[in-house]
């Protein structure tokens, strides 16, 4: 089984068995001595890694290029697109075959949905999904995955608490899947109008879960053992009063802290702005500057995996 | 005595008991455009025994590739296809929903990578067939809104 990464496409979560993402897991874990810096590896050197960010992202792009770079691999591409052939008009197909003929690797993070599919069929090296508009952001589940396995280290019955913007929220429709997938019991809290779609949580009962609903991080957060926070993006919101009323309802403080497990651990895809309080940063809970840390190791096992460095 | 309002055709292929509506979408769907080099009748709004109203669509000295009337089962399932060959019925058939579906129809999504100016074809698997369900194989996008997607 796990030979056949090589040359694999890291489209969407869905394209992954557990098996392979329990193989991916166990290879990061390995990663992190090398992605802390504290051990060194020419894993993949002289290999080139095609990094083509059509949207601004901090996080995953340099977590990309640190992991590509403490593999002994080097990074090529853009991290936008104006002034790059991209802004004369050129489709991402000839972009894509243009690329493709000068890296072994091709990282893509694109505003319109669908584009890491498309990018895969005119590739013939590995595309890499680094999200493409609201659609998938494979990588960020599996890190998500990897930060909450390391804290909980079964996920089978653990309760995760997710709270936010879940109707939009990329990330949380791939996560929730990805953890109905390993037998984590869900709660999705949100105010009515940024519930969790449907369609969506069809398909998670098509797992043989029910999850919870709720609108009140209260009445749910005493049992949870994970707490995973999205941002409320403004723009969702007509009435900017409306915004700020729903957003300090799911801020995150100590005062909301103050009856919970123990070892609940609070996550968060970051960037934040205001969701949760500088306050709670100091406390044991607080796991999302790691989890943004653990971006390095599991991109590191992806591309060596693809890559064929490892099997 | 019974009155023709198209007379019936020599050799070639008739569509009948199309959806009310749908048979300017059914040309579209089999390629037939302004170039077209056969007699097409078409006819809209036409009494049926079996649903109230009907189109037909008849064209002339060809004969259609039954895998790509399968397509006509999108918009509609209960179409059904005669091929005439000497003013004779020589073989008719009920359209079937295929299990994927390449071209003809844009992905209902606006931000999908297919809407784009990409040289690409979009492609949906077929989910369900009643109702008639797709899925977009690039944004995952699934829609039951067939006839208004077609191209």
């Amino acid at each position: 089984m796990s030979a056949d990464f090589k040359g694999m496409d890291v489209v969407s979560i869905r394209d992954f068995s557990r098996e392979q993402i329990e193989h991916v897991l166990k290879l990061a874990d390995k990663m992190v001595p090398i992605a802390k810096g504290d051990e060194r590896s020419v894993l993949l050197e002289g290999h080139v890694l095609g990094s083509l960010f059509y949207e601004p992202s901090t996080r995953t792009r340099l977590s990309f290029d640190a992991a590509m770079t403490r593999l002994g691999g080097r990074v090529l591409g853009f991290d936008q697109p104006t002034g790059a052939s991209v802004a004369k008009g050129e489709t991402l197909a000839d972009t894509i075959r243009m690329v493709s003929a000068y890296s072994d690797v091709i990282v893509l993070r694109h505003p319109q949905e669908g584009a890491a599919r498309l990018a895969a069929h005119f590739s013939d090296k590995p595309i890499i999904n680094a999200g493409d508009g609201a659609g998938q952001h494979p990588t960020q589940t599996m890190l998500d995955l990897f930060t909450i396995q390391k804290a909980k280290k079964d996920l089978e019955g653990i309760n995760v608490v997710i709270v936010g913007d879940l109707k939009y929220g990329r990330t949380v429709h791939s996560l929730s899947e990805a953890l109905a997938m390993f037998g984590a019991e869900l709660t999705f809290v949100a105010p009515p109008t940024l519930q969790i779609p449907k369609e969506h949580l069809k398909q998670i009962e098509s797992m043989g879960h029910k999850p919870r609903q709720s609108a009140s991080l209260h009445e749910v957060i005493k049992d949870a053992d994970v707490l995973y926070v999205t941002r409320i993006q403004k723009e969702r919101f007509p009435d900017p009063a409306e915004y700020k009323k729903v957003a300090g309802t799911y801020r995150i403080d100590l005062e909301l802290l103050k009856d919970v497990k123990k070892d609940l651990i609070i996550m968060h895809p970051l960037p934040r702005v205001g969701e949760i309080s500088p306050e709670v940063d100091s406390t044991p809970h607080a796991k999302y500057f790691e989890q943004a840390f653990n971006g390095v190791p599991v991109r590191m096992a992806l591309l060596s995996l693809v890559l064929g460095g490892h099997r | 005595m019974k009155e023709f309002k198209v007379t019936p055709i020599r050799n070639g292929t008739v569509i009948d008991h199309i959806n009310v509506g749908m048979a300017l979408k059914v040309l579209k769907i089999i390629g037939v455009k302004e170039d077209v080099t056969s007699t097409v009748s078409v006819l809209m709004h036409v009494p049926s025994k079996k649903a109230g109203w009907k189109d037909i669509v008849k064209i002339e000295d060809r004969e259609l590739d039954p895998k790509e009337l399968d397509r006509i089962a999108l918009i509609s399932p209960n179409a059904t296809i005669n091929i005439i060959r000497d003013y004779n019925v020589a073989e008719k058939f009920v359209v079937e929903v295929p299990n994927v579906i390449k071209g003809i129809m844009r992905c209902s999504n606006p931000g999908c990578i297919t809407n784009q100016n990409e040289p690409v074809e979009t492609e949906f698997i077929v989910e369900s067939k009643k109702p008639i369900t797709l899925k977009c194989v690039y944004c995952d996008r699934v829609t039951t809104q067939i006839a208004e997607n077609i191209l």
